[in-house]
């Protein structure tokens, strides 16, 4: 049976190594989607709608077209068609210099007739709003309904009760790169296309389904990304504009979006408001739950979170919706439904928990079901102090007053089979290792040498790993669902013990020794019951000639699993004069199964405690009502975290079973629950709505002192 | 951006010719550009003609003299201002309003006077799409729509807040403006130079289309000064002030002898809170009187939707204000 193995005879895997391509990054060297400049490039800019909802009445693109430096205008949406979020695309222009692009939207005319449009849930849901979905009543879906045991019975045997309602806003992804493509043809025939995305082969079959090409036909390049978090699959609008503007000039073309267009169409985090009414035994279990919630993905549906979420519920029943705005669509957003229902849940768990008498901590121990996570407690809870913990909240004396928090989260992230890859020896002794996965940020580039490296006995920096690429014709699928590491690391293992076996196959004779009894280690195949015989790697690869060592790997199953647990403990300070909050410290507990890479590991953690902490803190989408617009589509009022905001965090990789979990999503979960839950424990006052701003602290703090 | 000509100062007599007879956004003037591109590349503002005041020999400089207290050139960066020793140490109020500006490339651009003539944030005014009461529409949108970082004093009937964080330290310095226009030099308080927008509402100061900022002083620092610059946000840097307090005494032992407070955040203008500054005068300043002095300073707020909670906290920072120079 496949296995990667003892830690003891682990070499590499496991240990904490550096980014391959971190140094490329730090100098800038690395070369991402927007620093790719082709000869003769043009620049491709969207006149987009600023009016959420109208119809098109008239287009005329001439103006722009007989602007010198253009070189392509194209419509993208046709009289008579009904715009129906700021942001929608309506042109697009080529021209010879960005500057040009942009002046060349500006001369687009376009003649709306505007009509009603709603942009909040409140107005979406109100008697008489306007109706701007045909198949939904009420701009509202038909309730999904999920029950489970009998909660009037449940309600019956409770001793407490609560019924509270929790609130997340809408959040953008606020990739640091923004969407966009590089497009170039080749006689008509062959597209290259640098993407910004998470999936090279799923780019690639998107555009050769549009343009009519054989996949082989289409090559697409992401050698650097930065950032995606589930908004950077398909090419999107943005990315067959890119393309069909470089058809029709026969240019390369460079188009990104702007930071507004990224905050207004690429993708957004659902909201989510949850009315809950949840109930617990005397001796601490809760035994009722019933939750009516709903949220808005825009004008199209996908707002679902998690409710109930982690903890064993016997009696339940939750209804939600989805509630149809006039807004961009959501997309994906590292771990899709999960933050928004966790921060519910765990805000739900204390204050049961409160009225009960207990320790939260305690109350979790008694209906949390993952035996992971009770460990995790006892970890996490000494590494943080909960002893320190304020007994009664709010009990702090002066105005800066601390608390603590607990949150918690699970994740999948099992992979999936379907990646190709090839582990190539060559016989000056190089390696290389291709496979169409790509590097999002999260280091896959750097397992992929760890585990050839381990496999072949040479160091990570030997191996010259070719990734983001279609080219190779090795796919590979999207990274999203934390499924890039268990997806690909089985078949990179399985690959280059293949690529070994070869070789010792080779040099089996030489050694006189049978090929099982061969070891590879510090550049030297050895025999393992007699180490005086022993070949160089360099002596034995020169022996491959012009015939190189290449074989491809499978997704044994045996060496991936799904299925991950963590925890958070967060300790704040809450400024009760100012309302400032600051985060002392985060100690994220996560399991993650075997981690191949513990120091990128710990990095996925500090990045998704960060995120978590933006949306617990500061990241709120603001629409205004009357205009239809967003109001913050910039970095400036759209506030994410920086330097600041950024608490000690104490990541822990939690080890458990020996097998590959992926752990990109998990780790932003557990943040906003803990984060909320030490806010109550330090001021005594429950904030309910995220973010948890200044605003909200003294409000809060006025109406309590009232 | 809209395409303009682009001028390099040479003197300001230039720079006045250049500017007389134009009306408001025509030509217009760049120094740190901090503010400025932003508005252009919003296509908020689409000058003409962009006159470089950097070329301008001369008005860039701090000079401190005992007798004539603090002279600070309208080209001096904010990052000069923030470190300038003296500045630290008499004017810490000043020192400390620069240090909290945006972020450290802005300050090492950014000017003084391009920081007190710097145009507001507010949401709408930056959507080119939103035609408000203030670049000539009908309406202010925030009186009805979103109003989070919208005024609390001063605002009727727009209610923008005045993003600099200079005037209320320099105003509370009882700082004085030298302003060159077509008929020469003038000087005036800077505490004049702001306007409400009762008076006028496009505008947020008394300066003319052909006139310019050209120094700002601050009369010599009295001993047994002690002064403050509070200003809470909502993120570390860069963020405005959600309010912030611009806060000098002249104390003796725990007594205050005189008061100047005022605010930022809050008002369409720097707000100097008279109020405050009675309350504290002439008293032994402990947690009441801190306290009294808070409420005082917010007496006349008149909160939108959203924005109540600016109320209490200008006044806990007035308070803590107080309660620093007793310390
Ligand atoms: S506050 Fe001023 S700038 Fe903002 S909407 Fe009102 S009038 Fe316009």
């Amino acid at each position: 049976m496949a296995s990667w193995g003892e830690a003891s005879e682990s070499r590499l895997i496991g240990k904490r190594i550096p980014r391959l391509s971190g140094k490329d990054k730090v100098t800038g060297k690395a070369k991402y989607t927007f620093d790719i400049n082709r000869p003769g490039m043009l620049y491709g800019r969207i006149l987009r709608s600023e009016v959420a909802r109208a119809n098109v009445v008239g287009l005329d693109l001439n103006d722009a077209e007989a602007m010198p430096g253009v070189r392509a205008v194209l419509p993208l949406i046709e009289v008579g068609r009904q715009i129906r979020y700021q942001g929608q695309e309506i042109a697009a222009v080529a021209a010879e210099t960005d500057d040009i692009a942009k002046d060349a939207i500006r001369r687009i005319r376009v003649d709306l007739e505007e009509l009603p449009h709603v942009v909040t849930e409140e107005d979406a849901m109100r008697e008489n709003a306007p109706q701007i979905r045909d198949d939904w009543a009420g701009n509202q879906s038909e309730p999904n309904v999920r029950e489970e045991g009998d909660i009037n019975a449940g309600f019956e045997q409770a001793a407490v009760e609560v019924e509270a309602t929790y609130h997340t806003p809408v959040q953008t992804h606020v990739c640091l790169e923004t969407h966009g493509h590089v497009a170039e043809w080749e006689n008509d025939e062959n597209l290259i296309v640098w993407a910004s995305t998470q999936g090279v082969f799923g780019v690639r079959n998107d555009l050769a389904g549009r343009f009519n090409l054989p996949a082989n036909q289409v090559r697409v390049i992401t050698e650097h990304m930065g950032g995606g978090f589930g908004s950077k699959f398909g090419p999107g609008v943005e990315g067959r504009t890119a393309v069909e503007l470089a058809r029709l000039t026969g240019r390369p073309v460079k188009l990104m979006l702007t930071r507004k267009a990224e905050h207004l169409v690429a993708g957004n985090r659902p909201s989510m408001t949850q009315h809950v009414r949840a109930a617990a035994t005397s001796d601490g279990r809760i035994i009722a739950y019933d939750m009516k919630g709903y949220g808005t993905g825009g004008i199209s549906s996908g707002a679902g979170f998690q409710a109930p979420y982690v903890y064993h519920v016997p009696n339940r029943r939750a209804e939600r919706r989805n509630v149809a705005v006039n807004v961009g669509n959501q997309r994906a957003m590292r771990a899709p439904g999960h933050p928004q229902g966790a921060f519910a849940m765990d805000s739900l768990m204390d204050e049961l928990a409160e009225k009960l008498g207990m320790n939260p901590l305690e109350f979790r121990r008694i209906n949390d079901p993952s035996e992971i996570r009770q460990a995790q407690y006892t970890l996490g809870a000494q590494e943080i102090g909960w002893h320190r913990r304020n007994s009664v909240p709010g009990s702090g004396t002066g105005v800066k007053k601390r608390g603590m928090g607990v949150g918690s989260g699970q994740w999948g992230g099992g992979g999936g089979g379907g990646t190709q890859a090839r582990v190539t020896i060559n016989s000056d002794g190089t390696v290389e290792a291709v496979t169409g996965t790509q590097d999002i940020g999260t280091g896959i580039r750097t397992a992929i040498a760890i585990i050839v490296a381990e496999e072949l006995g040479l160091n990570p920096t030997d191996i010259m790993v070719k990734v983001g690429d279609s080219g190779p014709g090795l796919p590979s699928g999207g990274s999203g669902g934390s499924q890039t590491t268990a997806s690909v690391a089985p078949v990179i293992k399985t690959a280059a013990a293949a690529a070994k076996q070869k070789l010792f196959q080779r040099v089996a004779p030489q050694l006189q020794a049978p090929v099982e009894d061969l070891r590879v280690g510090n550049r030297t195949i050895y025999v393992v019951s007699d180490r005086t015989k022993t070949i160089k790697w360099e002596l034995a690869t020169g022996q491959l000639g012009m015939e190189s060592i290449s074989e491809g790997g499978e997704w044994d199953r045996e060496l991936r699993q799904g299925g991950v647990a963590g925890t958070q403990f967060a300790e704040v300070e809450v400024d009760t004069e100012t309302g400032a909050i600051s985060v002392i410290k985060i100690v994220a507990v996560q399991d993650c199964g075997l981690a191949i890479n513990r120091l990128t590991t710990e990095s996925q953690i500090n990045g998704g405690v960060i995120m978590g902490l933006g949306q617990a803190l500061l990241e709120e989408r603001f629409m205004d009502a009357v205009t239809g617009r967003m109001l913050n589509a910039n970095l400036e009022d759209y506030k994410v975290p920086g330097t600041f905001e950024i608490p000690e965090i104490k990541s822990i990789v939690f080890d458990t079973h020996r097998k590959v979990t992926g752990v990109g999503e998990p780790p932003c979960i557990p943040t906003l629950g803990a984060i909320a839950n030490a806010v109550y424990n330090a001021i005594g006052v429950r904030i309910r709505e995220l973010p948890i701003t200044p605003d909200k602290i003294l409000t809060a703090l006025a109406e309590k002192k009232a | 951006m809209e395409k303009f000509s682009y001028v390099n100062a040479t003197s300001l007599e230039q720079v006045t010719t250049l500017l007389d007879d134009s009306r408001w956004g025509e030509v217009m003037l760049i120094a740190g550009g901090t503010d400025l591109l932003g508005e252009l590349k919003e296509y908020i503002e689409t000058p003409k003609t962009l006159v470089n005041l950097k070329t301008l020999p001369g008005m860039d400089g701090i000079k401190v003299d005992d007798a004539a207290g603090l002279t600070i050139g309208a080209l001096t960066t904010i990052t000069d201002i923030a470190k300038h020793p003296a500045i630290r140490h008499h004017y810490a109020v000043l020192a400390e309003a620069a240090g909290s500006i945006a972020t450290p490339q802005i300050r090492n651009v950014g000017t003084l006077g391009g920081n007190l003539c710097q145009r507001p944030r507010c949401w709408y005014y930056r959507d080119e799409a939103t035609s408000c009461l203030k670049k000539g529409g009908d309406i202010c949108f925030a009186v009805d729509g979103l109003s989070k970082y919208h005024a609390i004093l001063g605002g009727d009937p727009v209610y923008i807040v005045h993003p600099s964080d200079l005037a209320p330290a320099l105003i509370a310095l009882g700082a004085s403006v030298k302003i060159v226009g077509p008929e020469g030099e003038k000087t005036m308080s800077l505490e004049d130079f702001f306007t409400l927008p009762a008076a006028n509402p496009f505008r947020e100061n008394v300066l003319q289309p052909n006139e310019i900022v050209v120094e700002v002083q601050v009369p010599p620092a009295k001993p047994n000064t002690k002064s403050f610059y509070l200003k809470a946000r909502e993120k570390g840097a860069p963020d405005f002030a959600l309010a912030s307090v611009a806060a000098v005494f002249e104390m003796n032992e725990k007594t205050c002898v005189s008061a100047s407070i005022v605010l930022g955040g809050v008002a369409p203008a720097p707000w100097r809170s008279k109020e405050a500054e009675a309350t504290l005068t002439g008293k032994m300043i402990d947690d009441t009187v801190s306290k009294q002095a808070g409420a005082d300073a917010v007496k006349d707020a008149q909160p939108l939707n959203d924005n109540a909670y600016k109320v209490t906290l200008t006044q806990n920072l007035v308070s803590r204000a107080a309660m620093m120079a007793t310390s």
